[in-house]
């Protein structure tokens, strides 16, 4: 019964216009084959309102069984299947494979294969960072970067296939070295279509860095603290954006890394633009790294001269007994890796891509493991995103730049 | 300065708080782009970086212009021809054991040593079924890194021909018809090659190390009378027929093995 007796003189401080409307959470399924998702990988994202109360990325729709496959083919045959992990920059993946197991095996590649090895390295990486940031570009609307982004990924695309014979699964180098040498006038189309995508990053710079929309989304979104980065595990530019100095190169030269004069940018907010950021400022120290490359290259072999891990020249494998034997063994048998384990790591486009290999002492790995750089970034999206809005997902997302390659392997 | 601060906040620059400048330029560079692609001639240069042309586009236009394979590029597989037309292979299994995707079948027949054909008494095997299963295939190269003939190479610049059943990639050396299927192309011929050992046949342009070590005398040289049609150039030699020159005034080039 209504009677004066219910009336509260004094309401409660809520006003019912102002309050949350109560409604049941909504499930989003995101992927596994949405535009946004790279690769293929379902988010599933519980939402109340516009706001994310959990994100739980589901991945396993591109797991091949890399790790398995490995163990069951030489260690040569393994090659072409790490081309597979990150498609965006597969040379790295073939580099760091081929770095692991020549650590195993304890030799030292020749200084012009080590200078091509870090030349293409870096022609990837340009690679990785161009599709990337273009696909930023384009998933928050802006469409001329993303043209402008694969016209530079295409320049580099042509070049890499000159180079190994192959634009996506190059299956580049061997151990102990490359299978070939630069091409006959490929360091001047190279420095030609450096200056061209030189170019274009200044294009897709001024669209994008300073364009007010591009910042309000990027700034300040899918912020991670550097001491959460670090417990995650992230490295490569997600880390640095947070301002964490790490970089391979700098804190462990490989390669020919330790005589080039490059520099390494670092953020400090550890939000969405500035891992953009990383990638537009890694993009030009690629360039110089790659020209420093084409200018200081030394002549000379690019393949170890010994017969137990390289095949033998063609002229050999032809007219020798000996030069036979070399090629059958090694091709039936496999390179002898010694028995032993390690860990080895490469700074890769989006982090450090290490490689835990075992070997028994056979030609066959008895067990390859990658860690793969998305990995852990992708297992920390939950905990960026989380309390969020919906629409900071997707430059998120992209910014991460997770590879369902590597990831799912 | 190995790391550098590259953080920047641009919502605190004036600039880029009046909006209008920015987005100016960001219009001013779409548009530059969009006149020179309207009014600018498109250069068909098929190498997209040395396009000149005032337009700014990049595509080939693909079935109209297609672009150049560059050389050494990874295309469909063939076997290579001797000269007198039959496949170079010898069934030694190489390329199908370190393909990483088995993807090669092959089946070895053996000469007949009794026959008539010169071939079968310097080669003893060939390939009579030698399917490539391009849908297996991942193109890496291997195979013919592998080969120890020269037999399989990856040059034609051409992909597998798509087809309506899954057997109709599966290639083999000649098709149902008797056709050369994988067999294709131009005919390799290298000096070492058996056939070209045979008495009477082409000369090998240089020294047989393999002879050397045999031997075990000195630098060997097999010469013939006459010339050659097309295994690099023949050394001048004094023409006096068939015969075998040991040069015992020079060390011997032992074949480099195994390092230990």
């Amino acid at each position: 019964m209504n009677t004066f007796d219910d009336y509260d003189p004094n309401p409660p401080e809520t006003d019912e216009l102002e309050a949350h409307l109560q409604t049941k959470r909504m499930v989003v399924n995101l992927g596994p084959s949405h535009p946004a998702m790279h690769g293929t990988v379902r988010m599933r994202v519980e939402l109340e309102g516009e706001t994310i109360i959990s994100a739980d990325p589901e991945i396993g729709f591109l797991h091949r069984g890399f790790q398995k496959s490995c163990e069951n083919v030489t260690w040569t045959q393994c090659l072409p299947y790490t081309d597979r992990l990150n498609y965006v920059s597969a040379i790295m993946n073939n580099f760091g494979f081929l770095k692991a197991v020549e650590k195993l095996l304890g030799i030292e590649i020749p200084e012009r294969a080590k200078w091509i090895r870090v030349l293409a390295s870096e022609l990837h990486r340009m690679q990785d960072h161009l599709t990337c940031v273009g696909a930023i570009g384009l998933e928050l609307g802006g469409f001329a970067p993303f043209l402008y982004g694969i016209q530079g990924r295409e320049l580099i695309m042509d070049r890499v296939s000159e180079l190994c014979g192959a634009r996506l699964t190059t299956a580049y180098g061997r151990i102990g070295g490359l299978n070939r040498d630069l091409p006959e006038g490929w360091k001047e189309k190279c420095l030609k279509s450096l200056d061209k995508i030189r170019e274009l990053c200044v294009e897709i710079d001024g669209l994008l860095t300073k364009n007010r929309i591009f910042v309000d989304r990027m700034r300040g979104t899918g912020v991670i603290s550097a001491e959460d980065a670090i417990d995650f595990g992230f490295t490569g530019p997600c880390l640095r954006a947070c301002g964490v100095n790490f970089d391979l190169r700098k804190a462990k030269p490989y390669w020919v890394y330790d005589q080039i004069d490059f520099d390494v940018p670092v953020g400090e907010n550890g939000d969405n633009y500035d891992r953009y950021l990383m990638r537009i400022e890694e993009l030009k120290q690629s360039d110089r790294i790659i020209r420093q490359c084409l200018e200081k290259m030394p002549e000379g072999p690019v393949m170890v001269d010994d017969w137990r891990v390289a095949f033998p020249p063609k002229s050999e494998v032809y007219g020798t007994i000996e030069g036979v034997i070399a090629q059958f063994k090694l091709v039936m048998e496999g390179v002898q890796v010694p028995a032993g384990e390690l860990y080895d790591a490469t700074e890769a486009s989006n982090g450090e891509l290490g490689w835990y290999i075992v070997s028994d002492g056979g030609g066959r790995p008895y067990k390859v493991h990658v860690r793969a750089p998305g990995f852990p970034i992708l297992s920390g999206v939950p905990r960026i995103i989380e309390g969020k809005m919906l629409a900071d997902l997707i430059p998120t997302f992209d910014t991460i730049n997770m590879i369902g390659g590597e990831v799912e392997q | 300065m190995a790391y550098y601060k590259a953080s920047k906040d641009p919502t605190k620059d004036l600039r880029e708080r009046l909006y209008v400048p920015e987005l100016l330029r960001g219009l001013g560079i779409t548009a530059r782009h969009f006149f020179r692609n309207l009014f600018g001639t498109r250069d068909t240069n098929l190498e997209v970086v040395d396009r000149k042309g005032l337009s700014l586009v990049s595509t080939v236009q693909y079935p109209e212009e297609k672009p150049i394979y560059p050389e050494g590029y990874r295309g469909l597989h063939r076997l290579v021809p001797r000269e007198d037309g039959k496949p170079r292979c010898v069934a030694c299994y190489m390329c199908a054991t370190i393909c990483p995707a088995q993807c090669i079948y092959i089946e070895a027949g053996e000469y007949d040593s009794a026959a008539p054909e010169a071939e079968s008494r310097v080669i003893e095997k060939y390939p009579t079924k030698f399917v490539i299963d391009e849908l297996r295939c991942v193109v890496c190269g291997l195979c013919v890194e592998a080969c120890p003939k020269d037999a399989i190479r990856m040059d034609t610049g051409t992909h597998a021909k798509s087809a309506y059943v899954r057997a109709g990639f599966a290639l083999d050396i000649y098709d149902e018809t008797g056709k050369p299927e994988l067999l294709r192309g131009p005919a390799v011929s290298h000096p070492s090659d058996p056939w070209n050992r045979r008495d009477g046949s082409e000369a090998p342009a240089h020294p047989i190390k393999e002879a050397h070590t045999r031997l075990g005398e000195g630098d060997v040289r097999y010469t013939r009378e006459g010339h050659g049609h097309g295994h690099g150039q023949t050394p001048a030699l004094p023409a006096s027929g068939h015969k075998v020159e040991i040069d015992t005034s020079k060390q011997i080039p032992v074949t480099k093995f195994i390092k230990q």
